[in-house]
Order: structure tokens, then sequence, then C-alpha cells
């Protein structure tokens, strides 16, 4: 029996990650509650070795280990370190926040980056295994970043719901692998498109796990009709945790979608278009008009997640490689988006108090214009207004859809992207024609003020120059895709 | 020939970076400082337009002062800019209002200055973006970018009921822009590229330039605007800061005219030439409907209001007709209304600032307290209701010349605004000006200040030459509406 050593260069950010996560939560034990930072400063000193690591030993071919397992492309690359930045991002905005509420522990750090390594082994998944394993890295370590706060009674609910629907997904997306591979005889994802391709595998039982498969995907990406546990988790979790699941793992779910769908189940693009269609639709029109309703700003961005998830699925379900650089670029501007939305709720919020409510943000312009400011290009960039990048998000996945010859389906998405220009905009009202109701003033610490700032610039420039990251996203969909 | 010049890059850019350094002066503890770089940022807005027209080439129909460079290269588009006869003359209005505006609001404005003058100077680098870009998606970025500033400009220094009007005002526009969109990406997955000037040369099909002419129709017809889409625009004046309602007035009704100009007829001719009908009977309605309104107003800026309405449906009536009477009567019409409204915004703007009220019934007898100032109203009164010697009298005359040659009812029925403009115009002005003074808030009023009369003076000074040497702005645009014309005759099917 030979043994032959894997080739490990594709997966090295994961093994560091690993390694660097195991060794927090040693080195965590050991130090008392003053030098707590030290973890921190730990977990960020990871995500720079990864992302170091990451593009030191990247390379611009599609390289598989592990027996197919495993993949290394430009797409994982690219995605992995836009999930370091958001990581990075959120750590900071949450920094203060979670000190607050004594959250500033080991288990949280060393959560999060278990999470983290389960978007990058989904991110990277060649097989239906490693995609699962992943997904159930990041999903188990979200469960209990949600419940972290155990004393509160709203954190626990919105855990167990979560939990409980989370797993029923989970079991969904099984069911459907399993059908998958009954059909065509294989878990690894180049095998059934191959097999899929070659006409292999009864078509019913095919299109039967793909509904599965589709069902579990469309609860991870938060989409109607599968969204229910998405209002109650965001509201329920600590902010600094809402903000963790409203950013980096949507890249990963966005990932997760192209390995399966675009990548393994091409040869059915007919089948997954129309029911991409239909959770498209009701998203962006359910999303947008519960949004609406809300006065709970974290109920109100979840709703609005769930009509950008359907906003992202237009250019999936053209399923052409334009229409799929195009959700990338929706999905890592959605991110930047919801990283200053949900940021600036935790900068808000101070000890003993949650500026989650709407009427929070009444007179911000006049408490502190420039943060005012700054959500005032966030807000306008979720609603698609020109010069944000939220734009050119919408810009590139509404010719993505035309281009397939969903004329009506772009229309429907313009209208209902007008409903939602006007919750946005009561956002901005608040913050500029209301007068303030809280006088408290706003401290705010250095690096999370400087980070609130770079992120609403960065709106702003990618609003006016959106060629390189869009360049970029159609690169390395081309380069992995082919 | 105008290789390598950059007018039109500093006309648009100039004001936003002034804009930038007005907003970083922040707090109102620097209001003065505010106010004077507000009014340098504005000037120097005004003189890099001034060679837009000195440099005119007028015997030339294409495009001048082309600048051309790409941008987003994964779509094609490109940062391409460029004036001819129709749009040259807008630019000059947008940045000559701009420093009047600056101006009115220099005492009357006392919280959050420097944001209020950034908001304008934003605008205006944004608005002169709209009628230079040559590109679809450079054009349609500044034409919503534009909405920011207003929305804020309503919303903060507006009236009473100023939330709603500003969220009215941004979804209204908002809606059509968006279906303007989707026309312009459905022509991009046809042509390839978002150069406006491809698209006119575009063959389509009578089922396509109809569904784009609707799209089109649905941005430009709110923006103008046209009955029946028009009921945002009475909330919008009415609530909106003086300065808001001149820009609103003067240039953002423009647009939509403009686009009509630009884009639908030339991209979509045969559907224009089908559509004619309804758009002609659309213009007929606001021009003679509206101007009924208007007559029973009690509100002096919502009375102007609806004037601007009646006002537009001569442009678009103009438009419609397809002639060059018509066509260089609505934009001479566009341009004297934007001086003329914005005369009128800033004359009720004087009033309200002393009494805060713009209700008619609280006024009368003005004349005997503030004689200067009447004399201003009165004049843009006349040039309002289309009295000879007054730029006002210009377009009209122009576009029942036009229609007059199409249809002898169009222009019985566009010439019975003369006299329904005469009315409510005048009626307002007697029960404000004239008569014994009504109260003792008339009787404390003072004239208006050297400050209000510059800016009410220099309307007054481009109203007369309008009116009584039009030659300059007619020969700006005589070739380039001549060209449109003829690609407007020649069918696309």
């Amino acid at each position: 029996m030979t043994f032959v050593t894997p080739n490990l260069i594709p997966a090295l950010s994961e093994i560091f990650v690993l390694i660097m996560a195991s060794l927090i939560l040693v080195v965590d034990v050991f130090l008392s509650n003053r030098n707590r930072y030290i973890s921190y400063a730990l977990t960020q000193l990871t995500l720079l070795g990864a992302a170091w690591i990451t593009i030191s030993s990247g390379s611009t071919d599609v390289v598989y280990t592990f027996n197919g397992m495993f993949v290394g492309d430009v797409m994982a690359n690219m995605l992995k370190m836009m999930t370091y930045l958001a990581v990075s991002a959120m750590l900071v905005y949450s920094r203060s926040y979670i000190q607050l509420r004594n959250l500033f522990t080991g288990e949280f750090f060393v959560l999060v980056l278990f999470a983290m390594l389960g978007m990058m082994v989904m991110i990277s998944a060649s097989h239906f295994l490693t995609l699962y394993l992943g997904l159930e890295l990041l999903s188990l370590s979200l469960y209990s970043l949600v419940a972290l706060q155990r004393d509160s009674a709203q954190a626990t609910e919105a855990a167990m719901k979560y939990f409980v629907l989370g797993a029923l997904a989970s079991g969904l997306l099984l069911y459907g692998m399993s059908m998958i591979y009954g059909a065509t005889g294989s878990l690894e994802i180049s095998k059934v498109a191959a097999a899929i391709q070659h006409g292999d595998g009864g078509r019913t039982v095919l299109a039967f796990g793909l509904v599965f498969i589709v069902a579990g995907l469309a609860f991870k990406l938060g989409v109607v009709p599968f969204h229910m546990w998405i209002p109650d988790v965001y509201q329920g979790a600590p902010t600094a945790v809402t903000l963790f699941i409203g950013s980096a793992p949507k890249i990963a779910a966005f990932a997760f979608v192209m390995r399966l769908l675009a990548e393994g189940l091409n040869g059915l693009v007919h089948d997954w278009q129309g029911m991409l269609i239909i959770m498209a639709v009701l998203s962006m029109a359910i999303g947008n008009l519960a949004a609406i309703a809300q006065t709970n700003i974290k109920r109100m961005l979840a709703y609005s997640t769930i009509s950008h998830m359907g906003f992202l699925l237009l250019g999936i379900l053209s399923g052409t490689l334009n229409g799929y650089s195009s959700s990338m670029f929706y999905v890592l501007a959605y991110v930047l988006m919801s990283l200053g939305s949900f940021g600036m709720i935790l900068l808000l919020s101070r000890k003993g108090f949650e500026a989650e409510n709407l009427d929070d943000f009444k007179g911000l312009n006049q408490r502190k214009p420039w943060y005012a400011f700054m959500l005032l290009l966030i807000m306008f960039s979720m609603a698609g207004v020109p010069p944000t990048v939220g734009f050119y998000a919408k810009l590139s996945v509404l010719q993505a859809a035309l281009s397939a010859g969903y004329l009506w389906l772009v229309v429907f998405a313009v209208l209902m992207s007008v409903i939602g220009a006007f919750y946005y905009l009561r956002i901005i009202k608040l913050m500029y024609f209301d007068a303030p109701l809280d006088q408290a003033p706003i401290e705010s610490q250095p690096d999370s003020s400087m980070l609130i700032s770079l992120n609403g610039m960065a709106v702003l420039a990618l609003g006016i120059l959106p060629q390189p990251l869009m360049a970029l996203c159609a690169y390395s969909i081309q380069k992995s895709l082919l | 020939m105008f290789a390598g010049s950059s007018w039109l890059s500093l006309v648009i850019w100039v004001p936003i970076a002034a804009g930038a350094v007005v907003l970083a002066t922040g707090s109102d503890r620097n209001a003065g400082l505010a106010r004077v770089l507000a009014l340098i940022g504005a000037l120097a807005g005004f003189a890099v337009s001034l060679p837009l027209y000195t440099q005119f080439d007028t015997l030339q129909a294409g495009m001048q002062f082309v600048e051309i460079a790409p941008w987003i290269e994964t779509f094609k588009v490109t940062y391409h800019l460029g004036v001819d006869g129709i749009s040259v003359l807008f630019i000059l209005l947008t940045s000559f209002t701009t420093v009047l505006v600056v101006i009115a609001g220099w005492k009357v404005i006392e919280k959050r200055v420097a944001q209020y003058m950034a908001a304008f100077l934003f605008m205006s680098g944004l608005m002169n973006g709209v009628f230079a870009a040559l590109d679809a998606v450079l054009f349609y970025v500044f034409w919503e970018a534009m909405l920011i500033p207003m929305f804020l400009i309503i919303g903060v220094w507006g009236g009473p009921n100023r939330v709603y009007a500003a969220v009215k005002f941004f979804l209204y526009t908002l809606l059509g822009s968006l279906l303007m969109l989707v026309a312009f990406i459905y022509l991009y997955s046809k042509v390839g590229t978002f150069e406006i000037l491809d698209f006119h040369r575009l063959p389509l099909t009578m089922n396509e330039q109809i569904f784009i002419f609707i799209a089109f129709f649905m941005a430009f017809a709110v923006k103008v605007p046209m009955w029946p889409v028009h009921t945002w625009l009475p909330d919008a004046h009415v609530e909106a800061p003086t300065g808001g309602s001149v820009v609103l007035a003067a240039i953002m009704l423009k647009m939509g005219a403009y686009g009509f100009l630009r884009l639908s007829l030339p991209i979509t001719p045969d559907a224009s030439h089908a559509l004619s009908g309804v758009m002609i009977t659309l213009s007929l309605i606001a021009v003679v409907y509206i101007g009924l309104v208007a007559l029973v107003q009690a509100d002096m800026k919502k009375l102007i209001a609806y004037s601007s309405i009646s006002h537009m449906g001569f442009v678009t009536l103009g438009m419609f007709i397809f002639n060059a009477y018509g066509v260089e009567g609505a934009l001479v019409q566009m341009i004297s209304h934007g001086f003329i409204s914005a005369a009128l915004f800033l004359c009720v703007g004087v009033l309200y600032d002393r009494m805060h009220s713009r209700m008619i019934a609280d006024y009368g007898g003005v004349a005997n307290r503030m004689p200067k100032f009447a004399a201003f109203f009165v004049l843009f009164a006349m040039a309002n209701s289309g009295l000879p010697a007054t730029s006002g009298f210009v377009g009209e005359f122009m576009v029942i010349m036009g229609a007059i040659k199409v249809n002898f009812w169009y222009a019985v029925l566009a010439a019975i605004t003369l006299i329904f403009g005469a009315a409510y115009t005048l009626w307002m002005v007697k029960r404000v000006v004239f008569g014994a003074v009504a109260n003792d808030h008339v009787e404390q009023l003072d004239d208006i200040s050297a400050r209000e009369f510059l800016v009410l003076g220099l309307l007054a000074v481009a109203v007369l030459a309008m009116g009584l040497y039009p030659l300059p702005f007619t020969e700006v645009m005589h070739h380039s509406v001549s060209n449109l014309l003829s690609h407007v005759a020649q069918s696309k099917l």
C-alpha cells in the first residue's frame, strides 16, 4: 500500500486558519480578561496571514487536490480574499460593542474563525461531501454565535429557530445530493456535470434531486419561500453577530450556488432556471413589501437582504458567464453595503442601549453629520441610486437577465426597487429631516470610525469607478468556469 | 478644431469640487466662509461655461467640445461628453441659475448653510452632466444622482409638509427613470454599446419603438411634467425653499423636454410620429386645463407651479409638431421659462422672507411699500403672460406659428393660453401688488435690498434681451435643430 501525499498548496490557507483557530482556543484559556485583546489581535493576524497565503499560493489555473474533493481556482481565491476582508471589518466594527456586552471572549473569536473556515471550505469545494462539510461547519458555528448571549431570551429563541430550520434545510440538501448520486453515480462535481452532459441517469430522479438541492440552497441564501428564519435571526442575534451573518456568509452562499448549479448541475439549467425565477420574483416582492412595515432597523435590513438576494438570483438564473459575474459583483457590493449598515448600528449603540429602532436614527445629521453622510451613501447604494456601487450591481444583474430574454422579469425587478427605495429613503428622512430624539453624545472608537468612513467612501468610489471590481469578477468567473 | 478642450468636464467638475470644499467647512460657525466659497464656486462654474458659447461653432450641426475616455470597459461604457446647439444653452442657463440661487440664499438660509450651498453646487455640476452626456449610462448616472441633492434640499430646508413632498418627488421620478434604464439596457443588448449616438442610428421595429418610446415617456413626462403625471410638482414647489423651486422650475423641468429631444425623437422616430397625436393632446390639456387650474390657486407658489406646467405644455407641443418653428420655439420657450419662472419664484421668495406667507389673500398694496420690487414683479408677470418684447413672447409665438402649419385648431387652443396666462398672472399681481395697503404686516414691509435687486435685475436684463433680440439664442440652435428634424423624418423601419 502506498500513501501519496496530496497537493496541499490549494488548501494552505484553510490549514493555516484551522491551526490558528485551535491555537487561539488554547492561548485564550491562559489569558486574563484584561489581556483578552491578545485573542482579538491574534484573530486579526490570522486573517492577515490567510490573506497573504491565499495571494502567494494562488494560481490562475484550476487545481484539484485531495482526490478531486477540493479545488483552488481564481474565483475561490477572490471570494476568500473578500471573506477575510468582511470578517476583519466585522471584528473591527464589533470590538467595542462586544466588549460592553461581555461577549469579548475567546469563544467568540474561535467560533468566528471556524465559521470562516467553513465558508472557505464551501468556496473551494469540488465535491458534494466537502460542500456539505463546509456548510455544516459554518452553520453550527453560526448557531452557537447567535446563542452566545445566553441570558437573552430573544437570542436563544433566534438560535433555536435558526438551528431547527437550518437542520431541516441541511437534510433537504443532503437528500437532494443523494438523489443526484443515485442518478449519476458520483459525488464529485465535475463528474456529476459530465454524467449529466452525457445523458446518464434518469431525468426524473435528477429533477427530483434538483428540487431538494435548490430548496436547501434557497434556505442558505435566504430567499422566499425559505426566508422565514432571516428576520427573526437578524433581529434576535446580538448586532455584532447579525453583522457577521449578513456579510461574509453571503459570499460563501454565492460560491455554494455557483459550485452546485453552475458547475455541477449546469446540464439541468432549464430546470433550475424556472425555480430561481419564481424565488427571485417572490423574494423581491415580499422582501421589499414587508420591509416597509418594519420599525426595527435590524428586521428591516433583514427583509432588505431577502430582496437583495432576489436580485442576486437574477444574474444566476440567466445561466451565462456574464450573468454569474454580474451576480458575483452584486454579492460583493451587497456585502460592502451590509457591513456599513450594520456597522452603523454598532457604532450608534452604547452600553445598555441598542440603536435598533428606526427612531434611534432621527436627527443623526445634527448629532454626527459625517456618520449621517456615510449612511446616506450606503442607503442610496442599497436603493440602487447612482453614483454608488449599488447602482452598477443592479445594472449588471438587470442586463444579464435581459440578455437572457427575461424582459418582464427586469421590468418587475425595477418596479420592486422603486418600492424598496421608499424604506431606504425613510432612513435618510429620519437622519436628515427629523429632529433628534436622543441627545446622548456618540462615543466613537477611532478604529471603527475610520472603518465606516472607508466603507462609505468605498461605496462611493466603486460607484464612480466600478470597472476594476467588475473586471475582476468577470476574470475570475471566466478563469474558473469553462 | 476643439480637440483637447475640456470645458465640458470643467463645467461638470468645478461646481462639484467647489461643493465638496464648501461641505468641508462644516458647522454653521463657518457659515460666512461657506457662503463666500459657494459664491466663488458658482462664479467659477459660470466662468468655465462661457467659452462653450463664445467658442461654439454655430454653423456646425454635430457635437462639439467632444471628450471621450473609456470608463467601464465591461459594458463598453465611455465617459463621452459633447454638446450641440440643443444642449449648450442649457448648460449656460444652469451655471447662471446656480449663481443666482447662491446669492438668493445668502441671508435667508441660516441653518446648515454649508450643506445647503454644497447641495446646490453638486446639483449644478450634475445637471450640466445630464446636458453634456453622450453615453446612456453616464446620462443616467447624472440624471439620477441629481435627485439626491434635490431630495435633501426639499426635505431639510422645505416647508411644513416637506417630507411628503420630498418622498413623492423622489419616488415619482425614480419610477420613470428606472423604466428608461430598462430601455437603455434593451438598446445596449441590440447595439453592444451605450453610446447615445449609436442608439440614434439603430434600426428598430415599430413594436420595439413603441415600447421604448413609452419607457422614455415615463421618465421624461414625469420630469417635464406633463398632464396627468404632474401632481408631484405643485407639492414639491410649495414645500421647497426658494432656491430649490428656482432650480426645479428653471432647469429640472427642462431635462424632461431635453430628454424627448435627445432620446425619444431620434431613437424612436416612427413611434414619435405615430404617437404624436397623443403627445399633442396631452400637451394641449396641460396648456388649457392646467391654465384654468392655475387661475383658482390661492397660494402664489402653487400658482406659479401650475403656470410652469402649462408653459411646459407649450414646449412639448412644439416638439411633437415636427417642424423647425415648433422645435426652436420649444427650445426658446424653455430658456425663457428658465429665466421667468426663476424670477417669479425669487419674487415670491422675497415676499415670503418678509411675511412668511405665500397666500395671495395676505397681501395687497405691496407696491405702496415696495415700489422697486413691484416694478420687477410686474415685469416678470408680463413676461410670464407672453407680452411682446419679453422673452416669453418669442417662444410662444414660434410654437403657435409652427402649430398653425400643422393644424389650425392646435394653434387656436394653444393661443387661448395666452389669455389664461395673462389672466392668472396679472390677476395675482393685481391682488398682491396693487390696491390699498391690505394690513399692518404689509404696512411694515421694506423694499428689496441691493442683493435682491442684483438678482432680479440680472434676470430682468436676460428676459428683456431675449425678448428684444433673440437671434443669439436661435442661431446657436438652428443647425442642430434642422439636423434633428431631418433625422426624425427618416423612418427606421
